[in-house]
């Protein structure tokens, strides 16, 4: 195990991550590096594993076998004071976004303040709304999560993520089930704020134009395993076979629907 | 038959043994908890206000038939005298526990059951657990500790409340004199019944309590129902098992008091 060095080069380091369901399979063997204060994405059709993955890096799930470093220290599943450690320095944001829908807004974000740190009220307060205030809600103080739509939900959720300072994000579909101009938003929305707070940010994600554009760099999951990793600019113009089918479906689409209009194909040949 | 009896047995026992824990973990989590006071308070306040009015509605009621039917069993032997022992008695060492504990049940630990139970399958309590938070010492500690107040108080409520309702139906409307009625209740009460009255409710009040939150945490386990549905299936499973597990104990504590 290295020592823990909270510089560490290399945020994230996953070797071999291994998880399945009922016996079959989800992940096969996942092995990442997410560079410290980069955004990293991770790119694949749904029902791949990506949230399964992330839930494994949160220690929701328990993997299978595998291993996980955060700055250069193994996360254990005995080694209960890393996983405490990880714990205070990483946030999750869910798809759901998981706000508690019997707290107002300024309750959501002071709860893991209040909960795990040792900070005063008046101090809790003044994080609380400089967040708010960051995120353009702070009129929204005394709102319950139902009273607010599905953009400002996320906003909140990322509100709460961010207010204990964090140098982890792990987003879990952070656009789905938004409309384009929200999804540009939410992505720009996590660019922005993670180059003001420096954290690193590990997105899974299926959209691939707003995470090419947001990201430092992506990786891009098939059936439990990965099956490209590098640069926005290396996505997109990999000749790997996925990489190509992945990126270029909007094409295929269109190609494939040229085909049924002409008669040469039908929709069961998809 | 043998081997789906060997699987039922497995499983109870190990149902069982998660339950302990998971009583365990929630007061082993007290200690660290914060802003606990506030929890507890608010806890309180959903066992306790909320289900005052069925408590007195049922207290009341429970009292008037007991002071109906033991006046007229009574008067056969010519002991209506007696009525203010037998609605006491009947009141303080069983009907009022039992009652009050089923009541609770009925309501608060529905909605406790319901409540942990969406959370779940929001992922709120996935948040929590991911934000380092005890999810055990924040939603499930500062309910017990609320149950060993509300529940006591709700049965000395229930035990008032009825023995009043027997000299309602007994005195005022059966003609009973009130002051033997209330004479009797008085040298019938000893403190060794209301010692087994208390025990009892504060034993309910944890198993019932614990029971609800254990099936409304666990909601995702079930193999046959998801979402919705699986909610659904924990409330009713925390009203049946709980409400069944009452009366056991209620058994197993009596005996040893008898």
């Amino acid at each position: 195990m290295t020592a823990e060095t909270p510089t560490h080069p290399i945020a994230l380091h996953v070797e071999g991550l291994e998880k399945s369901f009922d016996e079959k399979p989800v992940l096969r063997g996942i092995d990442l590096e997410v560079p410290r204060g980069s955004i990293f994405s991770v790119l694949g059709p749904s029902g791949t594993g990506k949230s399964v993955f992330l839930k494994c890096v949160a220690n929701i799930l328990k993997p299978d076998a595998g291993r996980i470093h955060f700055h250069g220290r193994e996360l254990s599943s005995g080694d209960t004071a890393a996983r405490d450690e990880f714990r205070r320095r990483c946030s999750f944001l869910f798809q759901s976004n998981a706000l508690f829908d019997s707290l107002t807004v300024l309750e959501n974000v002071a709860l893991p303040l209040e909960q795990t740190t040792n900070l005063g009220k008046i101090e809790i307060q003044r994080r609380c709304r400089d967040a708010l205030r960051q995120l353009e809600m702070e009129e929204f103080l005394d709102r319950y999560p139902a009273q607010l739509s599905g953009g400002m939900q996320k906003r909140l959720a990322l509100a709460r993520a961010i207010v204990t300072r964090p140098e982890l994000v792990l987003f879990d579909e952070p656009t789905a089930g938004l409309d384009p101009l929200r999804r540009n938003a939410v992505f720009a929305m996590i660019a922005k704020y993670q180059r003001q707070f420096h954290f690193t940010a590990l997105i899974v994600t299926h959209d691939v134009p707003e995470a090419l554009a947001a990201s430092d760099q992506v990786a891009l999951l098939n059936q439990g395993r990965i099956a490209f990793v590098g640069t926005p600019a290396e996505f997109s113009i990999s000749k790997n076979p996925f990489v190509s089918l992945f990126r270029d479906s909007a094409q295929a689409l269109g190609e494939s629907l040229a085909e049924i209009r002409s008669g040469r194909s039908t929709v069961s040949n998809l | 038959m043998l081997y789906k009896l060997g699987r039922l047995s497995l499983n109870l026992v190990f149902e069982i043994g998660d339950f302990s824990l998971f009583t365990a973990r929630a007061f082993g989590s007290l200690a660290g908890s914060k802003l606990l006071l506030r929890r507890i308070a608010r806890a309180v306040h959903e066992q306790g206000t909320v289900c005052l009015p069925v408590i007195a509605i049922v207290g009341v009621f429970t009292g008037l038939v007991l002071g109906l039917q033991g006046y007229h069993v009574l008067s056969r032997f010519g002991s209506q005298g007696l009525l203010g022992t037998l609605v006491a008695l009947s009141l303080v060492r069983e009907m009022a526990p039992v009652l009050a504990a089923l009541m609770l049940i009925g309501q608060a630990g529905s909605a406790l059951a319901a409540e942990l139970g969406i959370q779940r399958n929001t992922e709120q309590i996935a948040a929590l657990e991911t934000m380092g938070v005890n999810s055990y010492g924040y939603l499930v500690a500062p309910r017990l500790v609320a149950a060993l107040i509300v529940f006591p108080i709700q049965t000395a409520l229930f035990v008032i409340l009825g023995i009043w309702g027997g000299s309602l139906s007994g005195s005022v409307l059966l003609g009973v004199d009130s002051g033997i009625y209330w004479s009797a209740v008085h040298r019938a009460v000893e403190a060794r019944d209301l010692q087994e009255c208390f025990t009892k409710a504060a034993a309910f009040g944890i198993l019932a309590i614990s029971l609800c939150a254990y099936q409304g945490f666990h909601a995702h386990r079930s193999a046959s129902a998801v979402g919705a549905r699986a909610v659904s299936a924990a409330t009713t499973r925390a009203v049946v098992i709980s409400s069944i597990v009452v009366l056991v104990a209620d058994y197993i504590i009596s005996s040893f008091f008898i």
